[in-house]
């Protein structure tokens, strides 16, 4: 297939990331996947992402395992430390919990208390978001907890192709990266990408360019802001919308050009806003860019609620879109302009 | 060191040397936190360096050790290097993780020594990756998982031992089981009477001995490690031991009964052990004090290389976060 043709083909997110793996598995047999119910024996995955993979590759490489999340990421740091390259799917972000000192204490520091002898090239696949009514153990974006902890690369993909990119990205990392997909949107096409395609990590993506303010985000939020920017955009408000893909390690450089270039920000994110990643890009905007800022760095973000089951709660606990706008328009009307 | 071998003198004196290198150093090690010439982390495996050195002969240096903050005992058994480990404990540049790891996180790699955990349970899931990628490459190499008792309550070591068993996985849990976790003795923490009652949970081989026998533990050891290495799949080997110097450096161990710890000191395996050699003929007085003399002139050695070492370079903070430097 030409690349040409490549592009004018459409993939969903499920196809993107079963593209990775297979592409991956296909050039380094070190590539092994662990996780509940992946091979074809089971299903190939609750939510398909692996099958037909054991079919190609066998069950020793696609291991279908049970449901030990402790010792699914344990097993993949171990073989990790022996030259494999293990992609661990832990099949929704809420049972990262159960992996907890697995991720924290072992993967995320091993490479740095051992003093460089050893690395965890491991890659964590979890899935999660609100808005399908899987309730308060199912839905939680807890992102800001990994990117805390010095030694993890923490990835969200917006679109198909950039989550092929991004998947095999960390799969080829030499550190340990969480990957997280979109429990809601697994569904919803994009441009397929060439063979072979990889987006840096720690690379943000300016995915619309405009001048009057910008918006930085990633994940879901990163669809709703593009739609409002070329509704602005109607209106003569040109916004700039930055993807920031890798939330850690988190590209300064492209977020602060971006802002110093529009002087507004609107920071945008499905977790809970309160110590959210949110508050560490304002941050970093408002220490650099103080002086040049026409307007505050605001927010948009769920609320600091479990998330609720029922619809209409759900809804109050997510973000909105149209909240989305109307911090554009605050910071357009901010007394601060100039 | 063959582990096919016979159990004979050969085989005790080699499990000796082993168990005196690792007295000498715990002994030094304690002489100098008491004096204040070393402030370190350190949690002593004085009472079970038979325990260590036992199933230690039975491996080859390709072989892994994962193991746990009390564990000087089996890196040293595994072939720790004096002077990498010394620098490690005085925080130096010199030392095995260049001073960012310390005493609870050794690491050797070029000696199999891949893990050392600060987590009680926590090196156990990561073993079984070590196993797991060897047994997919199709080499000879089994890995010792080297745990207390208390990490036999941890979730960490049921999700693991399951998935050992399932997959056949070339690894030997090896529980030391001193009678104490932390400072909560055995009973009043694990509900079986032997913690290798619960491989029966698993449907895997499970196997007590007496750590203070150099025979039985031997025996049963190479046991463990050649049913790992002709992929007959994992054991959970259980070494009663006692641990004479409590939880922590400085532990008064006031929670064990005086008769217990008077009845350990009568059964303390390493002037038992000693003497075994002695009886045994593979090595007389003379050539047992020249060894000893021997590995003392190697500690002071490291210890003098350790000291006169430089501390870490301000710029290690930043480095070996990631594996091409921090970019965040």
């Amino acid at each position: 297939m030409s690349t040409v043709e490549a592009a004018s083909k459409t993939i969903t997110f499920t196809d993107a990331y079963r593209l990775a793996l297979e592409e991956a598995m296909a050039a380094d047999p070190t590539v092994i996947l662990l996780g509940e119910d992946i091979a074809d024996e089971e299903g190939g995955g609750v939510f398909k992402v692996t099958k037909g993979l054991s079919t190609k590759y066998g069950k020793q490489r696609v291991r279908t395992t049970p449901i030990s999340e402790e010792a699914i990421v344990g097993a993949a740091i171990g073989a990790a430390l022996a030259g494999m390259r293990p992609v661990a799917e832990i099949m929704l972000m809420n049972f990262v919990t159960v992996a907890m000192d697995q991720i924290v204490n072992h993967a995320a520091k091993l490479r740095f208390m051992s003093g460089g002898q050893t690395g965890v090239p491991i890659t964590i696949r979890t899935r999660t978001g609100a808005g399908a009514g899987t309730a308060g153990q199912h839905s939680d974006m807890l992102e800001a907890w990994f990117a805390h902890v010095a030694g993890m690369k923490v990835v969200v993909p917006s679109t198909p192709a950039d989550a092929v990119g991004l998947l095999a990205s960390c799969i080829f990392d030499d550190d340990p990266c969480l990957f997280i997909e979109d429990s809601l949107t697994r569904a919803l096409t994009g441009p397929a990408p060439p063979p072979g395609h990889r987006v840096p990590l720690g690379r943000a993506n300016v995915t619309r360019e405009g001048s009057d303010v910008s918006v930085i985000g990633y994940g879901r939020p990163i669809r709703d802001a593009l739609q409002i920017a070329e509704r602005l955009a109607g209106e003569g408000i040109s916004v700039e919308v930055v993807d920031v893909r890798t939330v850690s390690p988190l590209d300064s450089d492209t977020i602060l050009k971006s802002a110093a270039k529009t002087r507004r920000a609107v920071v945008v994110h499905e977790a809970p806003r309160s110590f959210g990643v949110g508050a560490e890009i304002a941050a970093r905007i408002q220490e650099h860019l103080y002086d040049t800022l026409a307007a505050p760095v605001l927010r948009v973000a769920s609320r600091e609620v479990p998330v609720p089951f029922a619809k209409v709660l759900e809804q109050e606990y997510l973000y909105k879109p149209a909240a989305i706008e109307a911090a554009i328009r605050r910071t357009l009307d901010s007394k601060g302009r100039r | 060191m063959s582990p096919s071998a016979e159990w004979g003198p050969a085989a005790l004196l080699a499990v000796y040397r082993k168990a005196l290198l690792i007295q000498i150093v715990d002994e030094r090690m304690r002489s100098l936190l008491s004096s204040g010439r070393l402030a370190a982390v350190y949690y002593s495996p004085r009472g079970q360096e038979v325990v260590a050195a036992g199933i230690a002969v039975h491996l080859k240096p390709t072989d892994y050790l994962v193991t746990t903050y009390r564990g000087v005992h089996d890196q040293l058994a595994k072939g720790m290097p004096l002077k990498l480990l010394c620098a490690e404990y005085y925080g130096k540049q010199t030392g095995a993780c260049k001073g960012k790891g310390g005493p609870m996180h050794i690491t050797h790699p070029a000696a199999g020594i891949m893990v050392t955990t600060g987590v009680v349970g926590g090196g156990i899931p990561i073993a079984n990756g070590l196993a797991l990628a060897a047994q997919l490459k199709g080499e000879d190499r089994v890995t010792l998982c080297c745990f207390g008792d208390g990490a036999s309550n941890i979730g960490a070591f049921h999700e693991s031992l399951n998935m050992a068993s399932l997959w056949k996985l070339p690894v030997i849990f090896y529980c030391q089981n001193n009678g104490y976790g932390e400072c909560t003795r055995y009973d009043k923490a694990t509900a079986v009477a032997h913690v290798a009652d619960r491989a029966a949970a698993y449907n895997m081989r499970g196997v007590t001995v007496d750590g203070n026998n150099p025979r039985e533990l031997w025996t049963a050891a190479g046991e463990a490690v050649e049913r790992a290495r002709r992929g007959e799949g994992p054991t959970l080997l259980e070494a009663k031991t006692f641990r004479f110097m409590g939880h922590y450096f400085g532990d008064p161990g006031a929670y064990i009964p005086k008769e217990e710890y008077a009845a350990a000191q009568a059964r303390d395996p390493m002037p038992a052990c000693r003497a075994e050699v002695l009886r045994s003929g593979a090595a007389s007085e003379a050539d047992l004090q020249a060894l000893e003399e021997k590995i003392k002139r190697e500690l002071d050695e490291a210890l003098a290389f350790a000291a006169d070492s430089p501390a870490p370079d301000l710029s290690e903070i930043d480095r070996d976060i990631y594996a091409s430097g921090v970019s965040a």
